[in-house]
């Protein structure tokens, strides 16, 4: 009987996977279009990075290629991957913060190769396969409310910060913030690389967890809730993100851990059926050089890629690309590790 | 190529031999360095397939009856460490897909054994390397069978094996170049002493018999040996033959006179007039034959000292002086008169006398002979900074266009002269002198009208 029944949920899965999603294709979150009277195609761009954070980038693409007009469309990490693994749909260039999944697409064999002058320029660990190509470095880090810690020390490392939630509990509960990486692509990406880093990553999660700590889909809301006052601290927030939204804010303050600061590239493809390659591979020209640009990077808040940073020897770790980020991935290995995640963080349900 | 092959140049057949072993050891080289890299390569990324399925297999277990696996990041990122090749997994438990990708077709390999196995296939559009390792997992009461398959694709291989392949074809390129330039000069060094040999007998002049002894490698003292025995019998058998011409010559001679005077003394008793023509007839006779004789045994001197020249210094003046004082006589026969231009200085060359003497006799004889009578014949010396020249010029009925070149030969006339008799032998003496004495003979149409002109011409030492 218990197999019938899970039979029955399982057609159903099946009926609505088959009948319902076709029809309920991916969730856009945004799109603009910039027209240029000049333009002869379009280059249509699926992008993970909002639309405010990306158009200095757009317009100061088009200056230099007046002939490309470019239809830009938003959307969650999970749901970029869906529209070109299940949905195929059509883009001429995918741009995500979901390294993990930008690597799936490049190995499963949904990206073209691409190769030029100014990929070559990138260094060897920013690109994989002449297919999946890192532009940006974006740190991840602790955004504090320092009106929060008064009389406290701003905790360097995780072994600091899991002693400080659990030696404060009243003045940290339900104001810690941090990804669910249920539904966030980029958070379960930093907290499977986090898992990976560190033994105090799931102690971390424990505290937090206790401490009834409150889930995000994105940065960008995080911060703002550092920012009224709501949280108290948010843990592994975009750098990028952060310093941006930042600017000219009283009482808050960023906070890289010593330990070490997991590092996302931000990373472009060409997926498989593209309709404008050749329009899509100026576009990753023009990405790779963005460190010749650097008011675009104040402008955007995205910090190129720089092969110093790498040399420093700091604790900045950029997550490595290649196919140990598929291990992730693996539908196993992700429903063990948002189990142990979930029951982790939903103490008090 | 086939003509070039087989050559008869010693040389060129050592060099083709030695190049086609450098090439044929270049091509064995280039093939043996290729698949002991390539094998090596290929043997890499197997071991990591292999060990990337056992760190999976060692992280496999059994939930609530069913088995799981706990994909390790390590198994993963090995993979990626050598090349940014695609990868590919399924694990697979009793023929149900536990993760990974369902299409990913299983190898048909003994299931049974516990080791890593190999297969190479297709998946999605590229080959890929699959490895697949069998485990079982106990699960409850019974084990289930678990299968391992890891594919990757071979772009890194592809890349490091055309890498090899191009060291190892310029390393071959290069081994074959420098072994063909050193056969080369093998080869030189090998057929040296050979051209040497070649050199010194060719440098020889035409009468110069003596035995070869250069300093040869042991392969060519056979060689040697036989040229120089066979130069030795030469040289006895010209000698013998020199010899007997000579004795010929001179017992014809001898006879000769006794047969010219007996035949005088019967011309003066005679009164018939037939019969003195006719005596005067042998007579002439008998002087060309004794002419001929004289000729011949000079021309054996001549062979004979040529070979042992006697290097005294001679003024060419006196020579000539000598030389025409004593055929004056034949000379007044025919009325000739012989004039002397001579140098108030000397000029002095170094020279055997007896075969100058008999070369400069010989033209001027000639010179009488072929002269009408009551002609003059001027005989000059003359020397400039190079050369110093003894001229004879008559006005005789010169060479009339004949082949100079030819005249020299023995036993070779001119082409106008069959009413006198002659051996023809007269200018070979002087040109066999001349040649014995690094000079030459010139001869040529008298300049200032009829008649030859015929010069002994001495470098200056």
């Amino acid at each position: 009987m218990r197999y019938a029944g899970f039979r029955t949920v399982l057609v159903g899965l099946v009926l609505f996977v088959g009948l319902i999603l076709p029809v309920q294709a991916f969730e856009i979150e945004a799109q603009k279009r910039y027209p240029l009277a000049s333009a002869q195609q379009t280059l249509t761009i699926l992008s993970t990075a909002d639309i405010e954070v990306f158009e200095p980038i757009i317009r100061a693409f088009q200056l230099a290629n007046p002939d490309i007009g470019i239809n830009y469309v938003t959307s969650g990490s999970t749901e970029v991957m869906r529209a070109i693994y299940e949905e195929g749909a059509q883009f001429d260039l995918v741009i995500s913060s979901a390294m993990d999944l930008q690597t799936k697409l490049a190995n499963d064999g949904f990206a073209l190769d691409y190769s030029s002058e100014a990929t070559s320029t990138l260094p060897q660990w920013a690109t994989w396969r002449n297919q999946v190509f890192g532009f940006t470095q974006e740190p991840a880090v602790m955004v504090i409310s320092e009106a929060s810690f008064e009389g406290l020390d701003v905790p360097r490392t995780r072994q600091e910060l899991i002693e400080l939630l659990r030696d404060n509990p009243d003045r940290f509960a339900g104001r810690v913030g941090t990804y669910d990486v249920r539904t966030s692509g980029l958070g379960y990406l930093f907290a499977t690389q986090d898992s990976r880093n560190t033994e105090s990553f799931w102690r971390l999660t424990e505290v937090m967890g206790r401490l009834d700590a409150q889930l995000y889909c994105c940065s960008g809301a995080m911060i703002s809730d550092v920012a009224s006052g709501k949280l108290a601290l948010a843990y592994n927030v975009l750098g990028s993100y952060a310093a941006s939204q930042l600017q000219g804010a009283d009482g808050l303050k960023i906070v890289y851990l010593d330990d070490f600061v997991g590092v996302m590239l931000r990373t472009a493809l060409i997926p498989r059926g593209a309709k404008q390659p050749e329009a899509a591979g100026r576009m990753i020209d023009f990405l790779a050089r963005l460190g010749a640009h650097p008011d675009l990077s104040v402008a955007t808040g995205l910090p190129p890629i720089t092969d110093q940073q790498q040399a420093a020897g700091t604790v900045l770790r950029p997550i490595r690309m290649g196919p140990g980020l598929l291990v992730f991935l693996d539908q196993l290995r992700r429903e063990t590790f948002l189990r142990s995640w979930t029951s982790s963080i939903k103490q008090n349900e | 190529m086939i003509r070039f092959l087989v050559t008869n140049s010693i040389r060129r057949r050592l060099v083709v031999q030695l190049s086609v072993m450098a090439a044929l050891l270049s091509i064995v080289f280039f093939v043996a360095v290729r698949s002991v890299a390539e094998q090596a390569a290929a043997d890499t990324q197997d071991n990591i397939l292999a060990a990337s399925a056992t760190s999976i297999a060692d992280a496999l277990y059994s939930e609530r009856g069913r088995v799981r696996v706990e994909l390790p990041y390590s198994a993963l990122s090995m993979l990626g460490t050598i090349s940014e090749d695609r990868v590919f997994y399924r694990i697979v438990a009793d023929g149900e897909t536990v993760t990974g990708y369902d299409d990913l077709a299983v190898p048909e390999v003994d299931n049974r054994q516990r080791i890593a196995q190999f297969v190479t296939d297709q998946y999605r559009g590229e080959e890929v390397r699959v490895v697949s390792l069998a485990r079982a997992v106990s699960n409850g009461e019974r084990a289930a069978n678990v299968r391992i398959i890891i594919a990757q694709t071979r772009r890194g291989l592809a890349a490091i094996s055309s890498q090899i392949t191009s060291t190892a074809m310029a390393v071959a390129i290069g081994f074959f170049l420098m072994a063909t330039a050193l056969s080369l000069l093998a080869a030189q060094s090998a057929v040296a002493p050979l051209n040497k040999l070649a050199k010194s007998v060719a440098r020889r002049g035409p009468k110069d018999l003596r035995p070869v002894v250069t300093n040869t490698p042991g392969e060519l003292v056979p060689l040697v040996d036989a040229l120089n025995n066979f130069m030795m019998r030469l040289r006895a058998s010209l000698t013998r033959s020199e010899e007997f011409i000579a004795e010929a010559a001179h017992r014809v001679r001898t006879p000769l006179a006794t047969v010219r005077t007996q035949a005088e003394v019967v011309h003066r008793q005679m009164e018939k007039p037939e019969n003195r023509k006719a005596l005067r007839e042998m007579i002439r006779a008998v002087d060309e034959s004794s002419r001929s004789a004289g000729q011949l045994l000079d021309h054996a001197m001549v062979t004979f000292r040529t070979d042992h020249l006697e290097r005294d210094e001679i003024d060419l003046r006196t020579l000539a002086m000598e030389t025409c004082e004593r055929l004056q006589p034949t000379a007044e026969l025919k009325d000739i008169e012989i004039v002397r231009e001579l140098p108030k200085q000397s000029a002095n060359i170094f020279g055997d006398r007896i075969l100058l003497q008999n070369a400069v006799r010989n033209v001027l004889d000639n010179a009488i002979k072929y002269s009408p009578a009551e002609s003059t014949i001027i005989v000059a010396v003359a020397q400039n900074e190079k050369e110093m020249k003894l001229s004879i010029i008559d006005q005789g009925r010169g060479f009339d266009g004949a082949d100079l070149g030819k005249l020299t030969g023995r036993f070779s006339r001119g082409t106008n002269v069959d009413d006198i008799v002659g051996s023809g032998l007269g200018l070979t003496i002087a040109d066999e002198v001349l040649r014995a004495h690094k000079g030459h003979l010139l001869i040529e149409a008298n300049k200032e009208g009829v008649g030859a002109c015929v010069m002994l011409v001495f470098e200056r030492s």
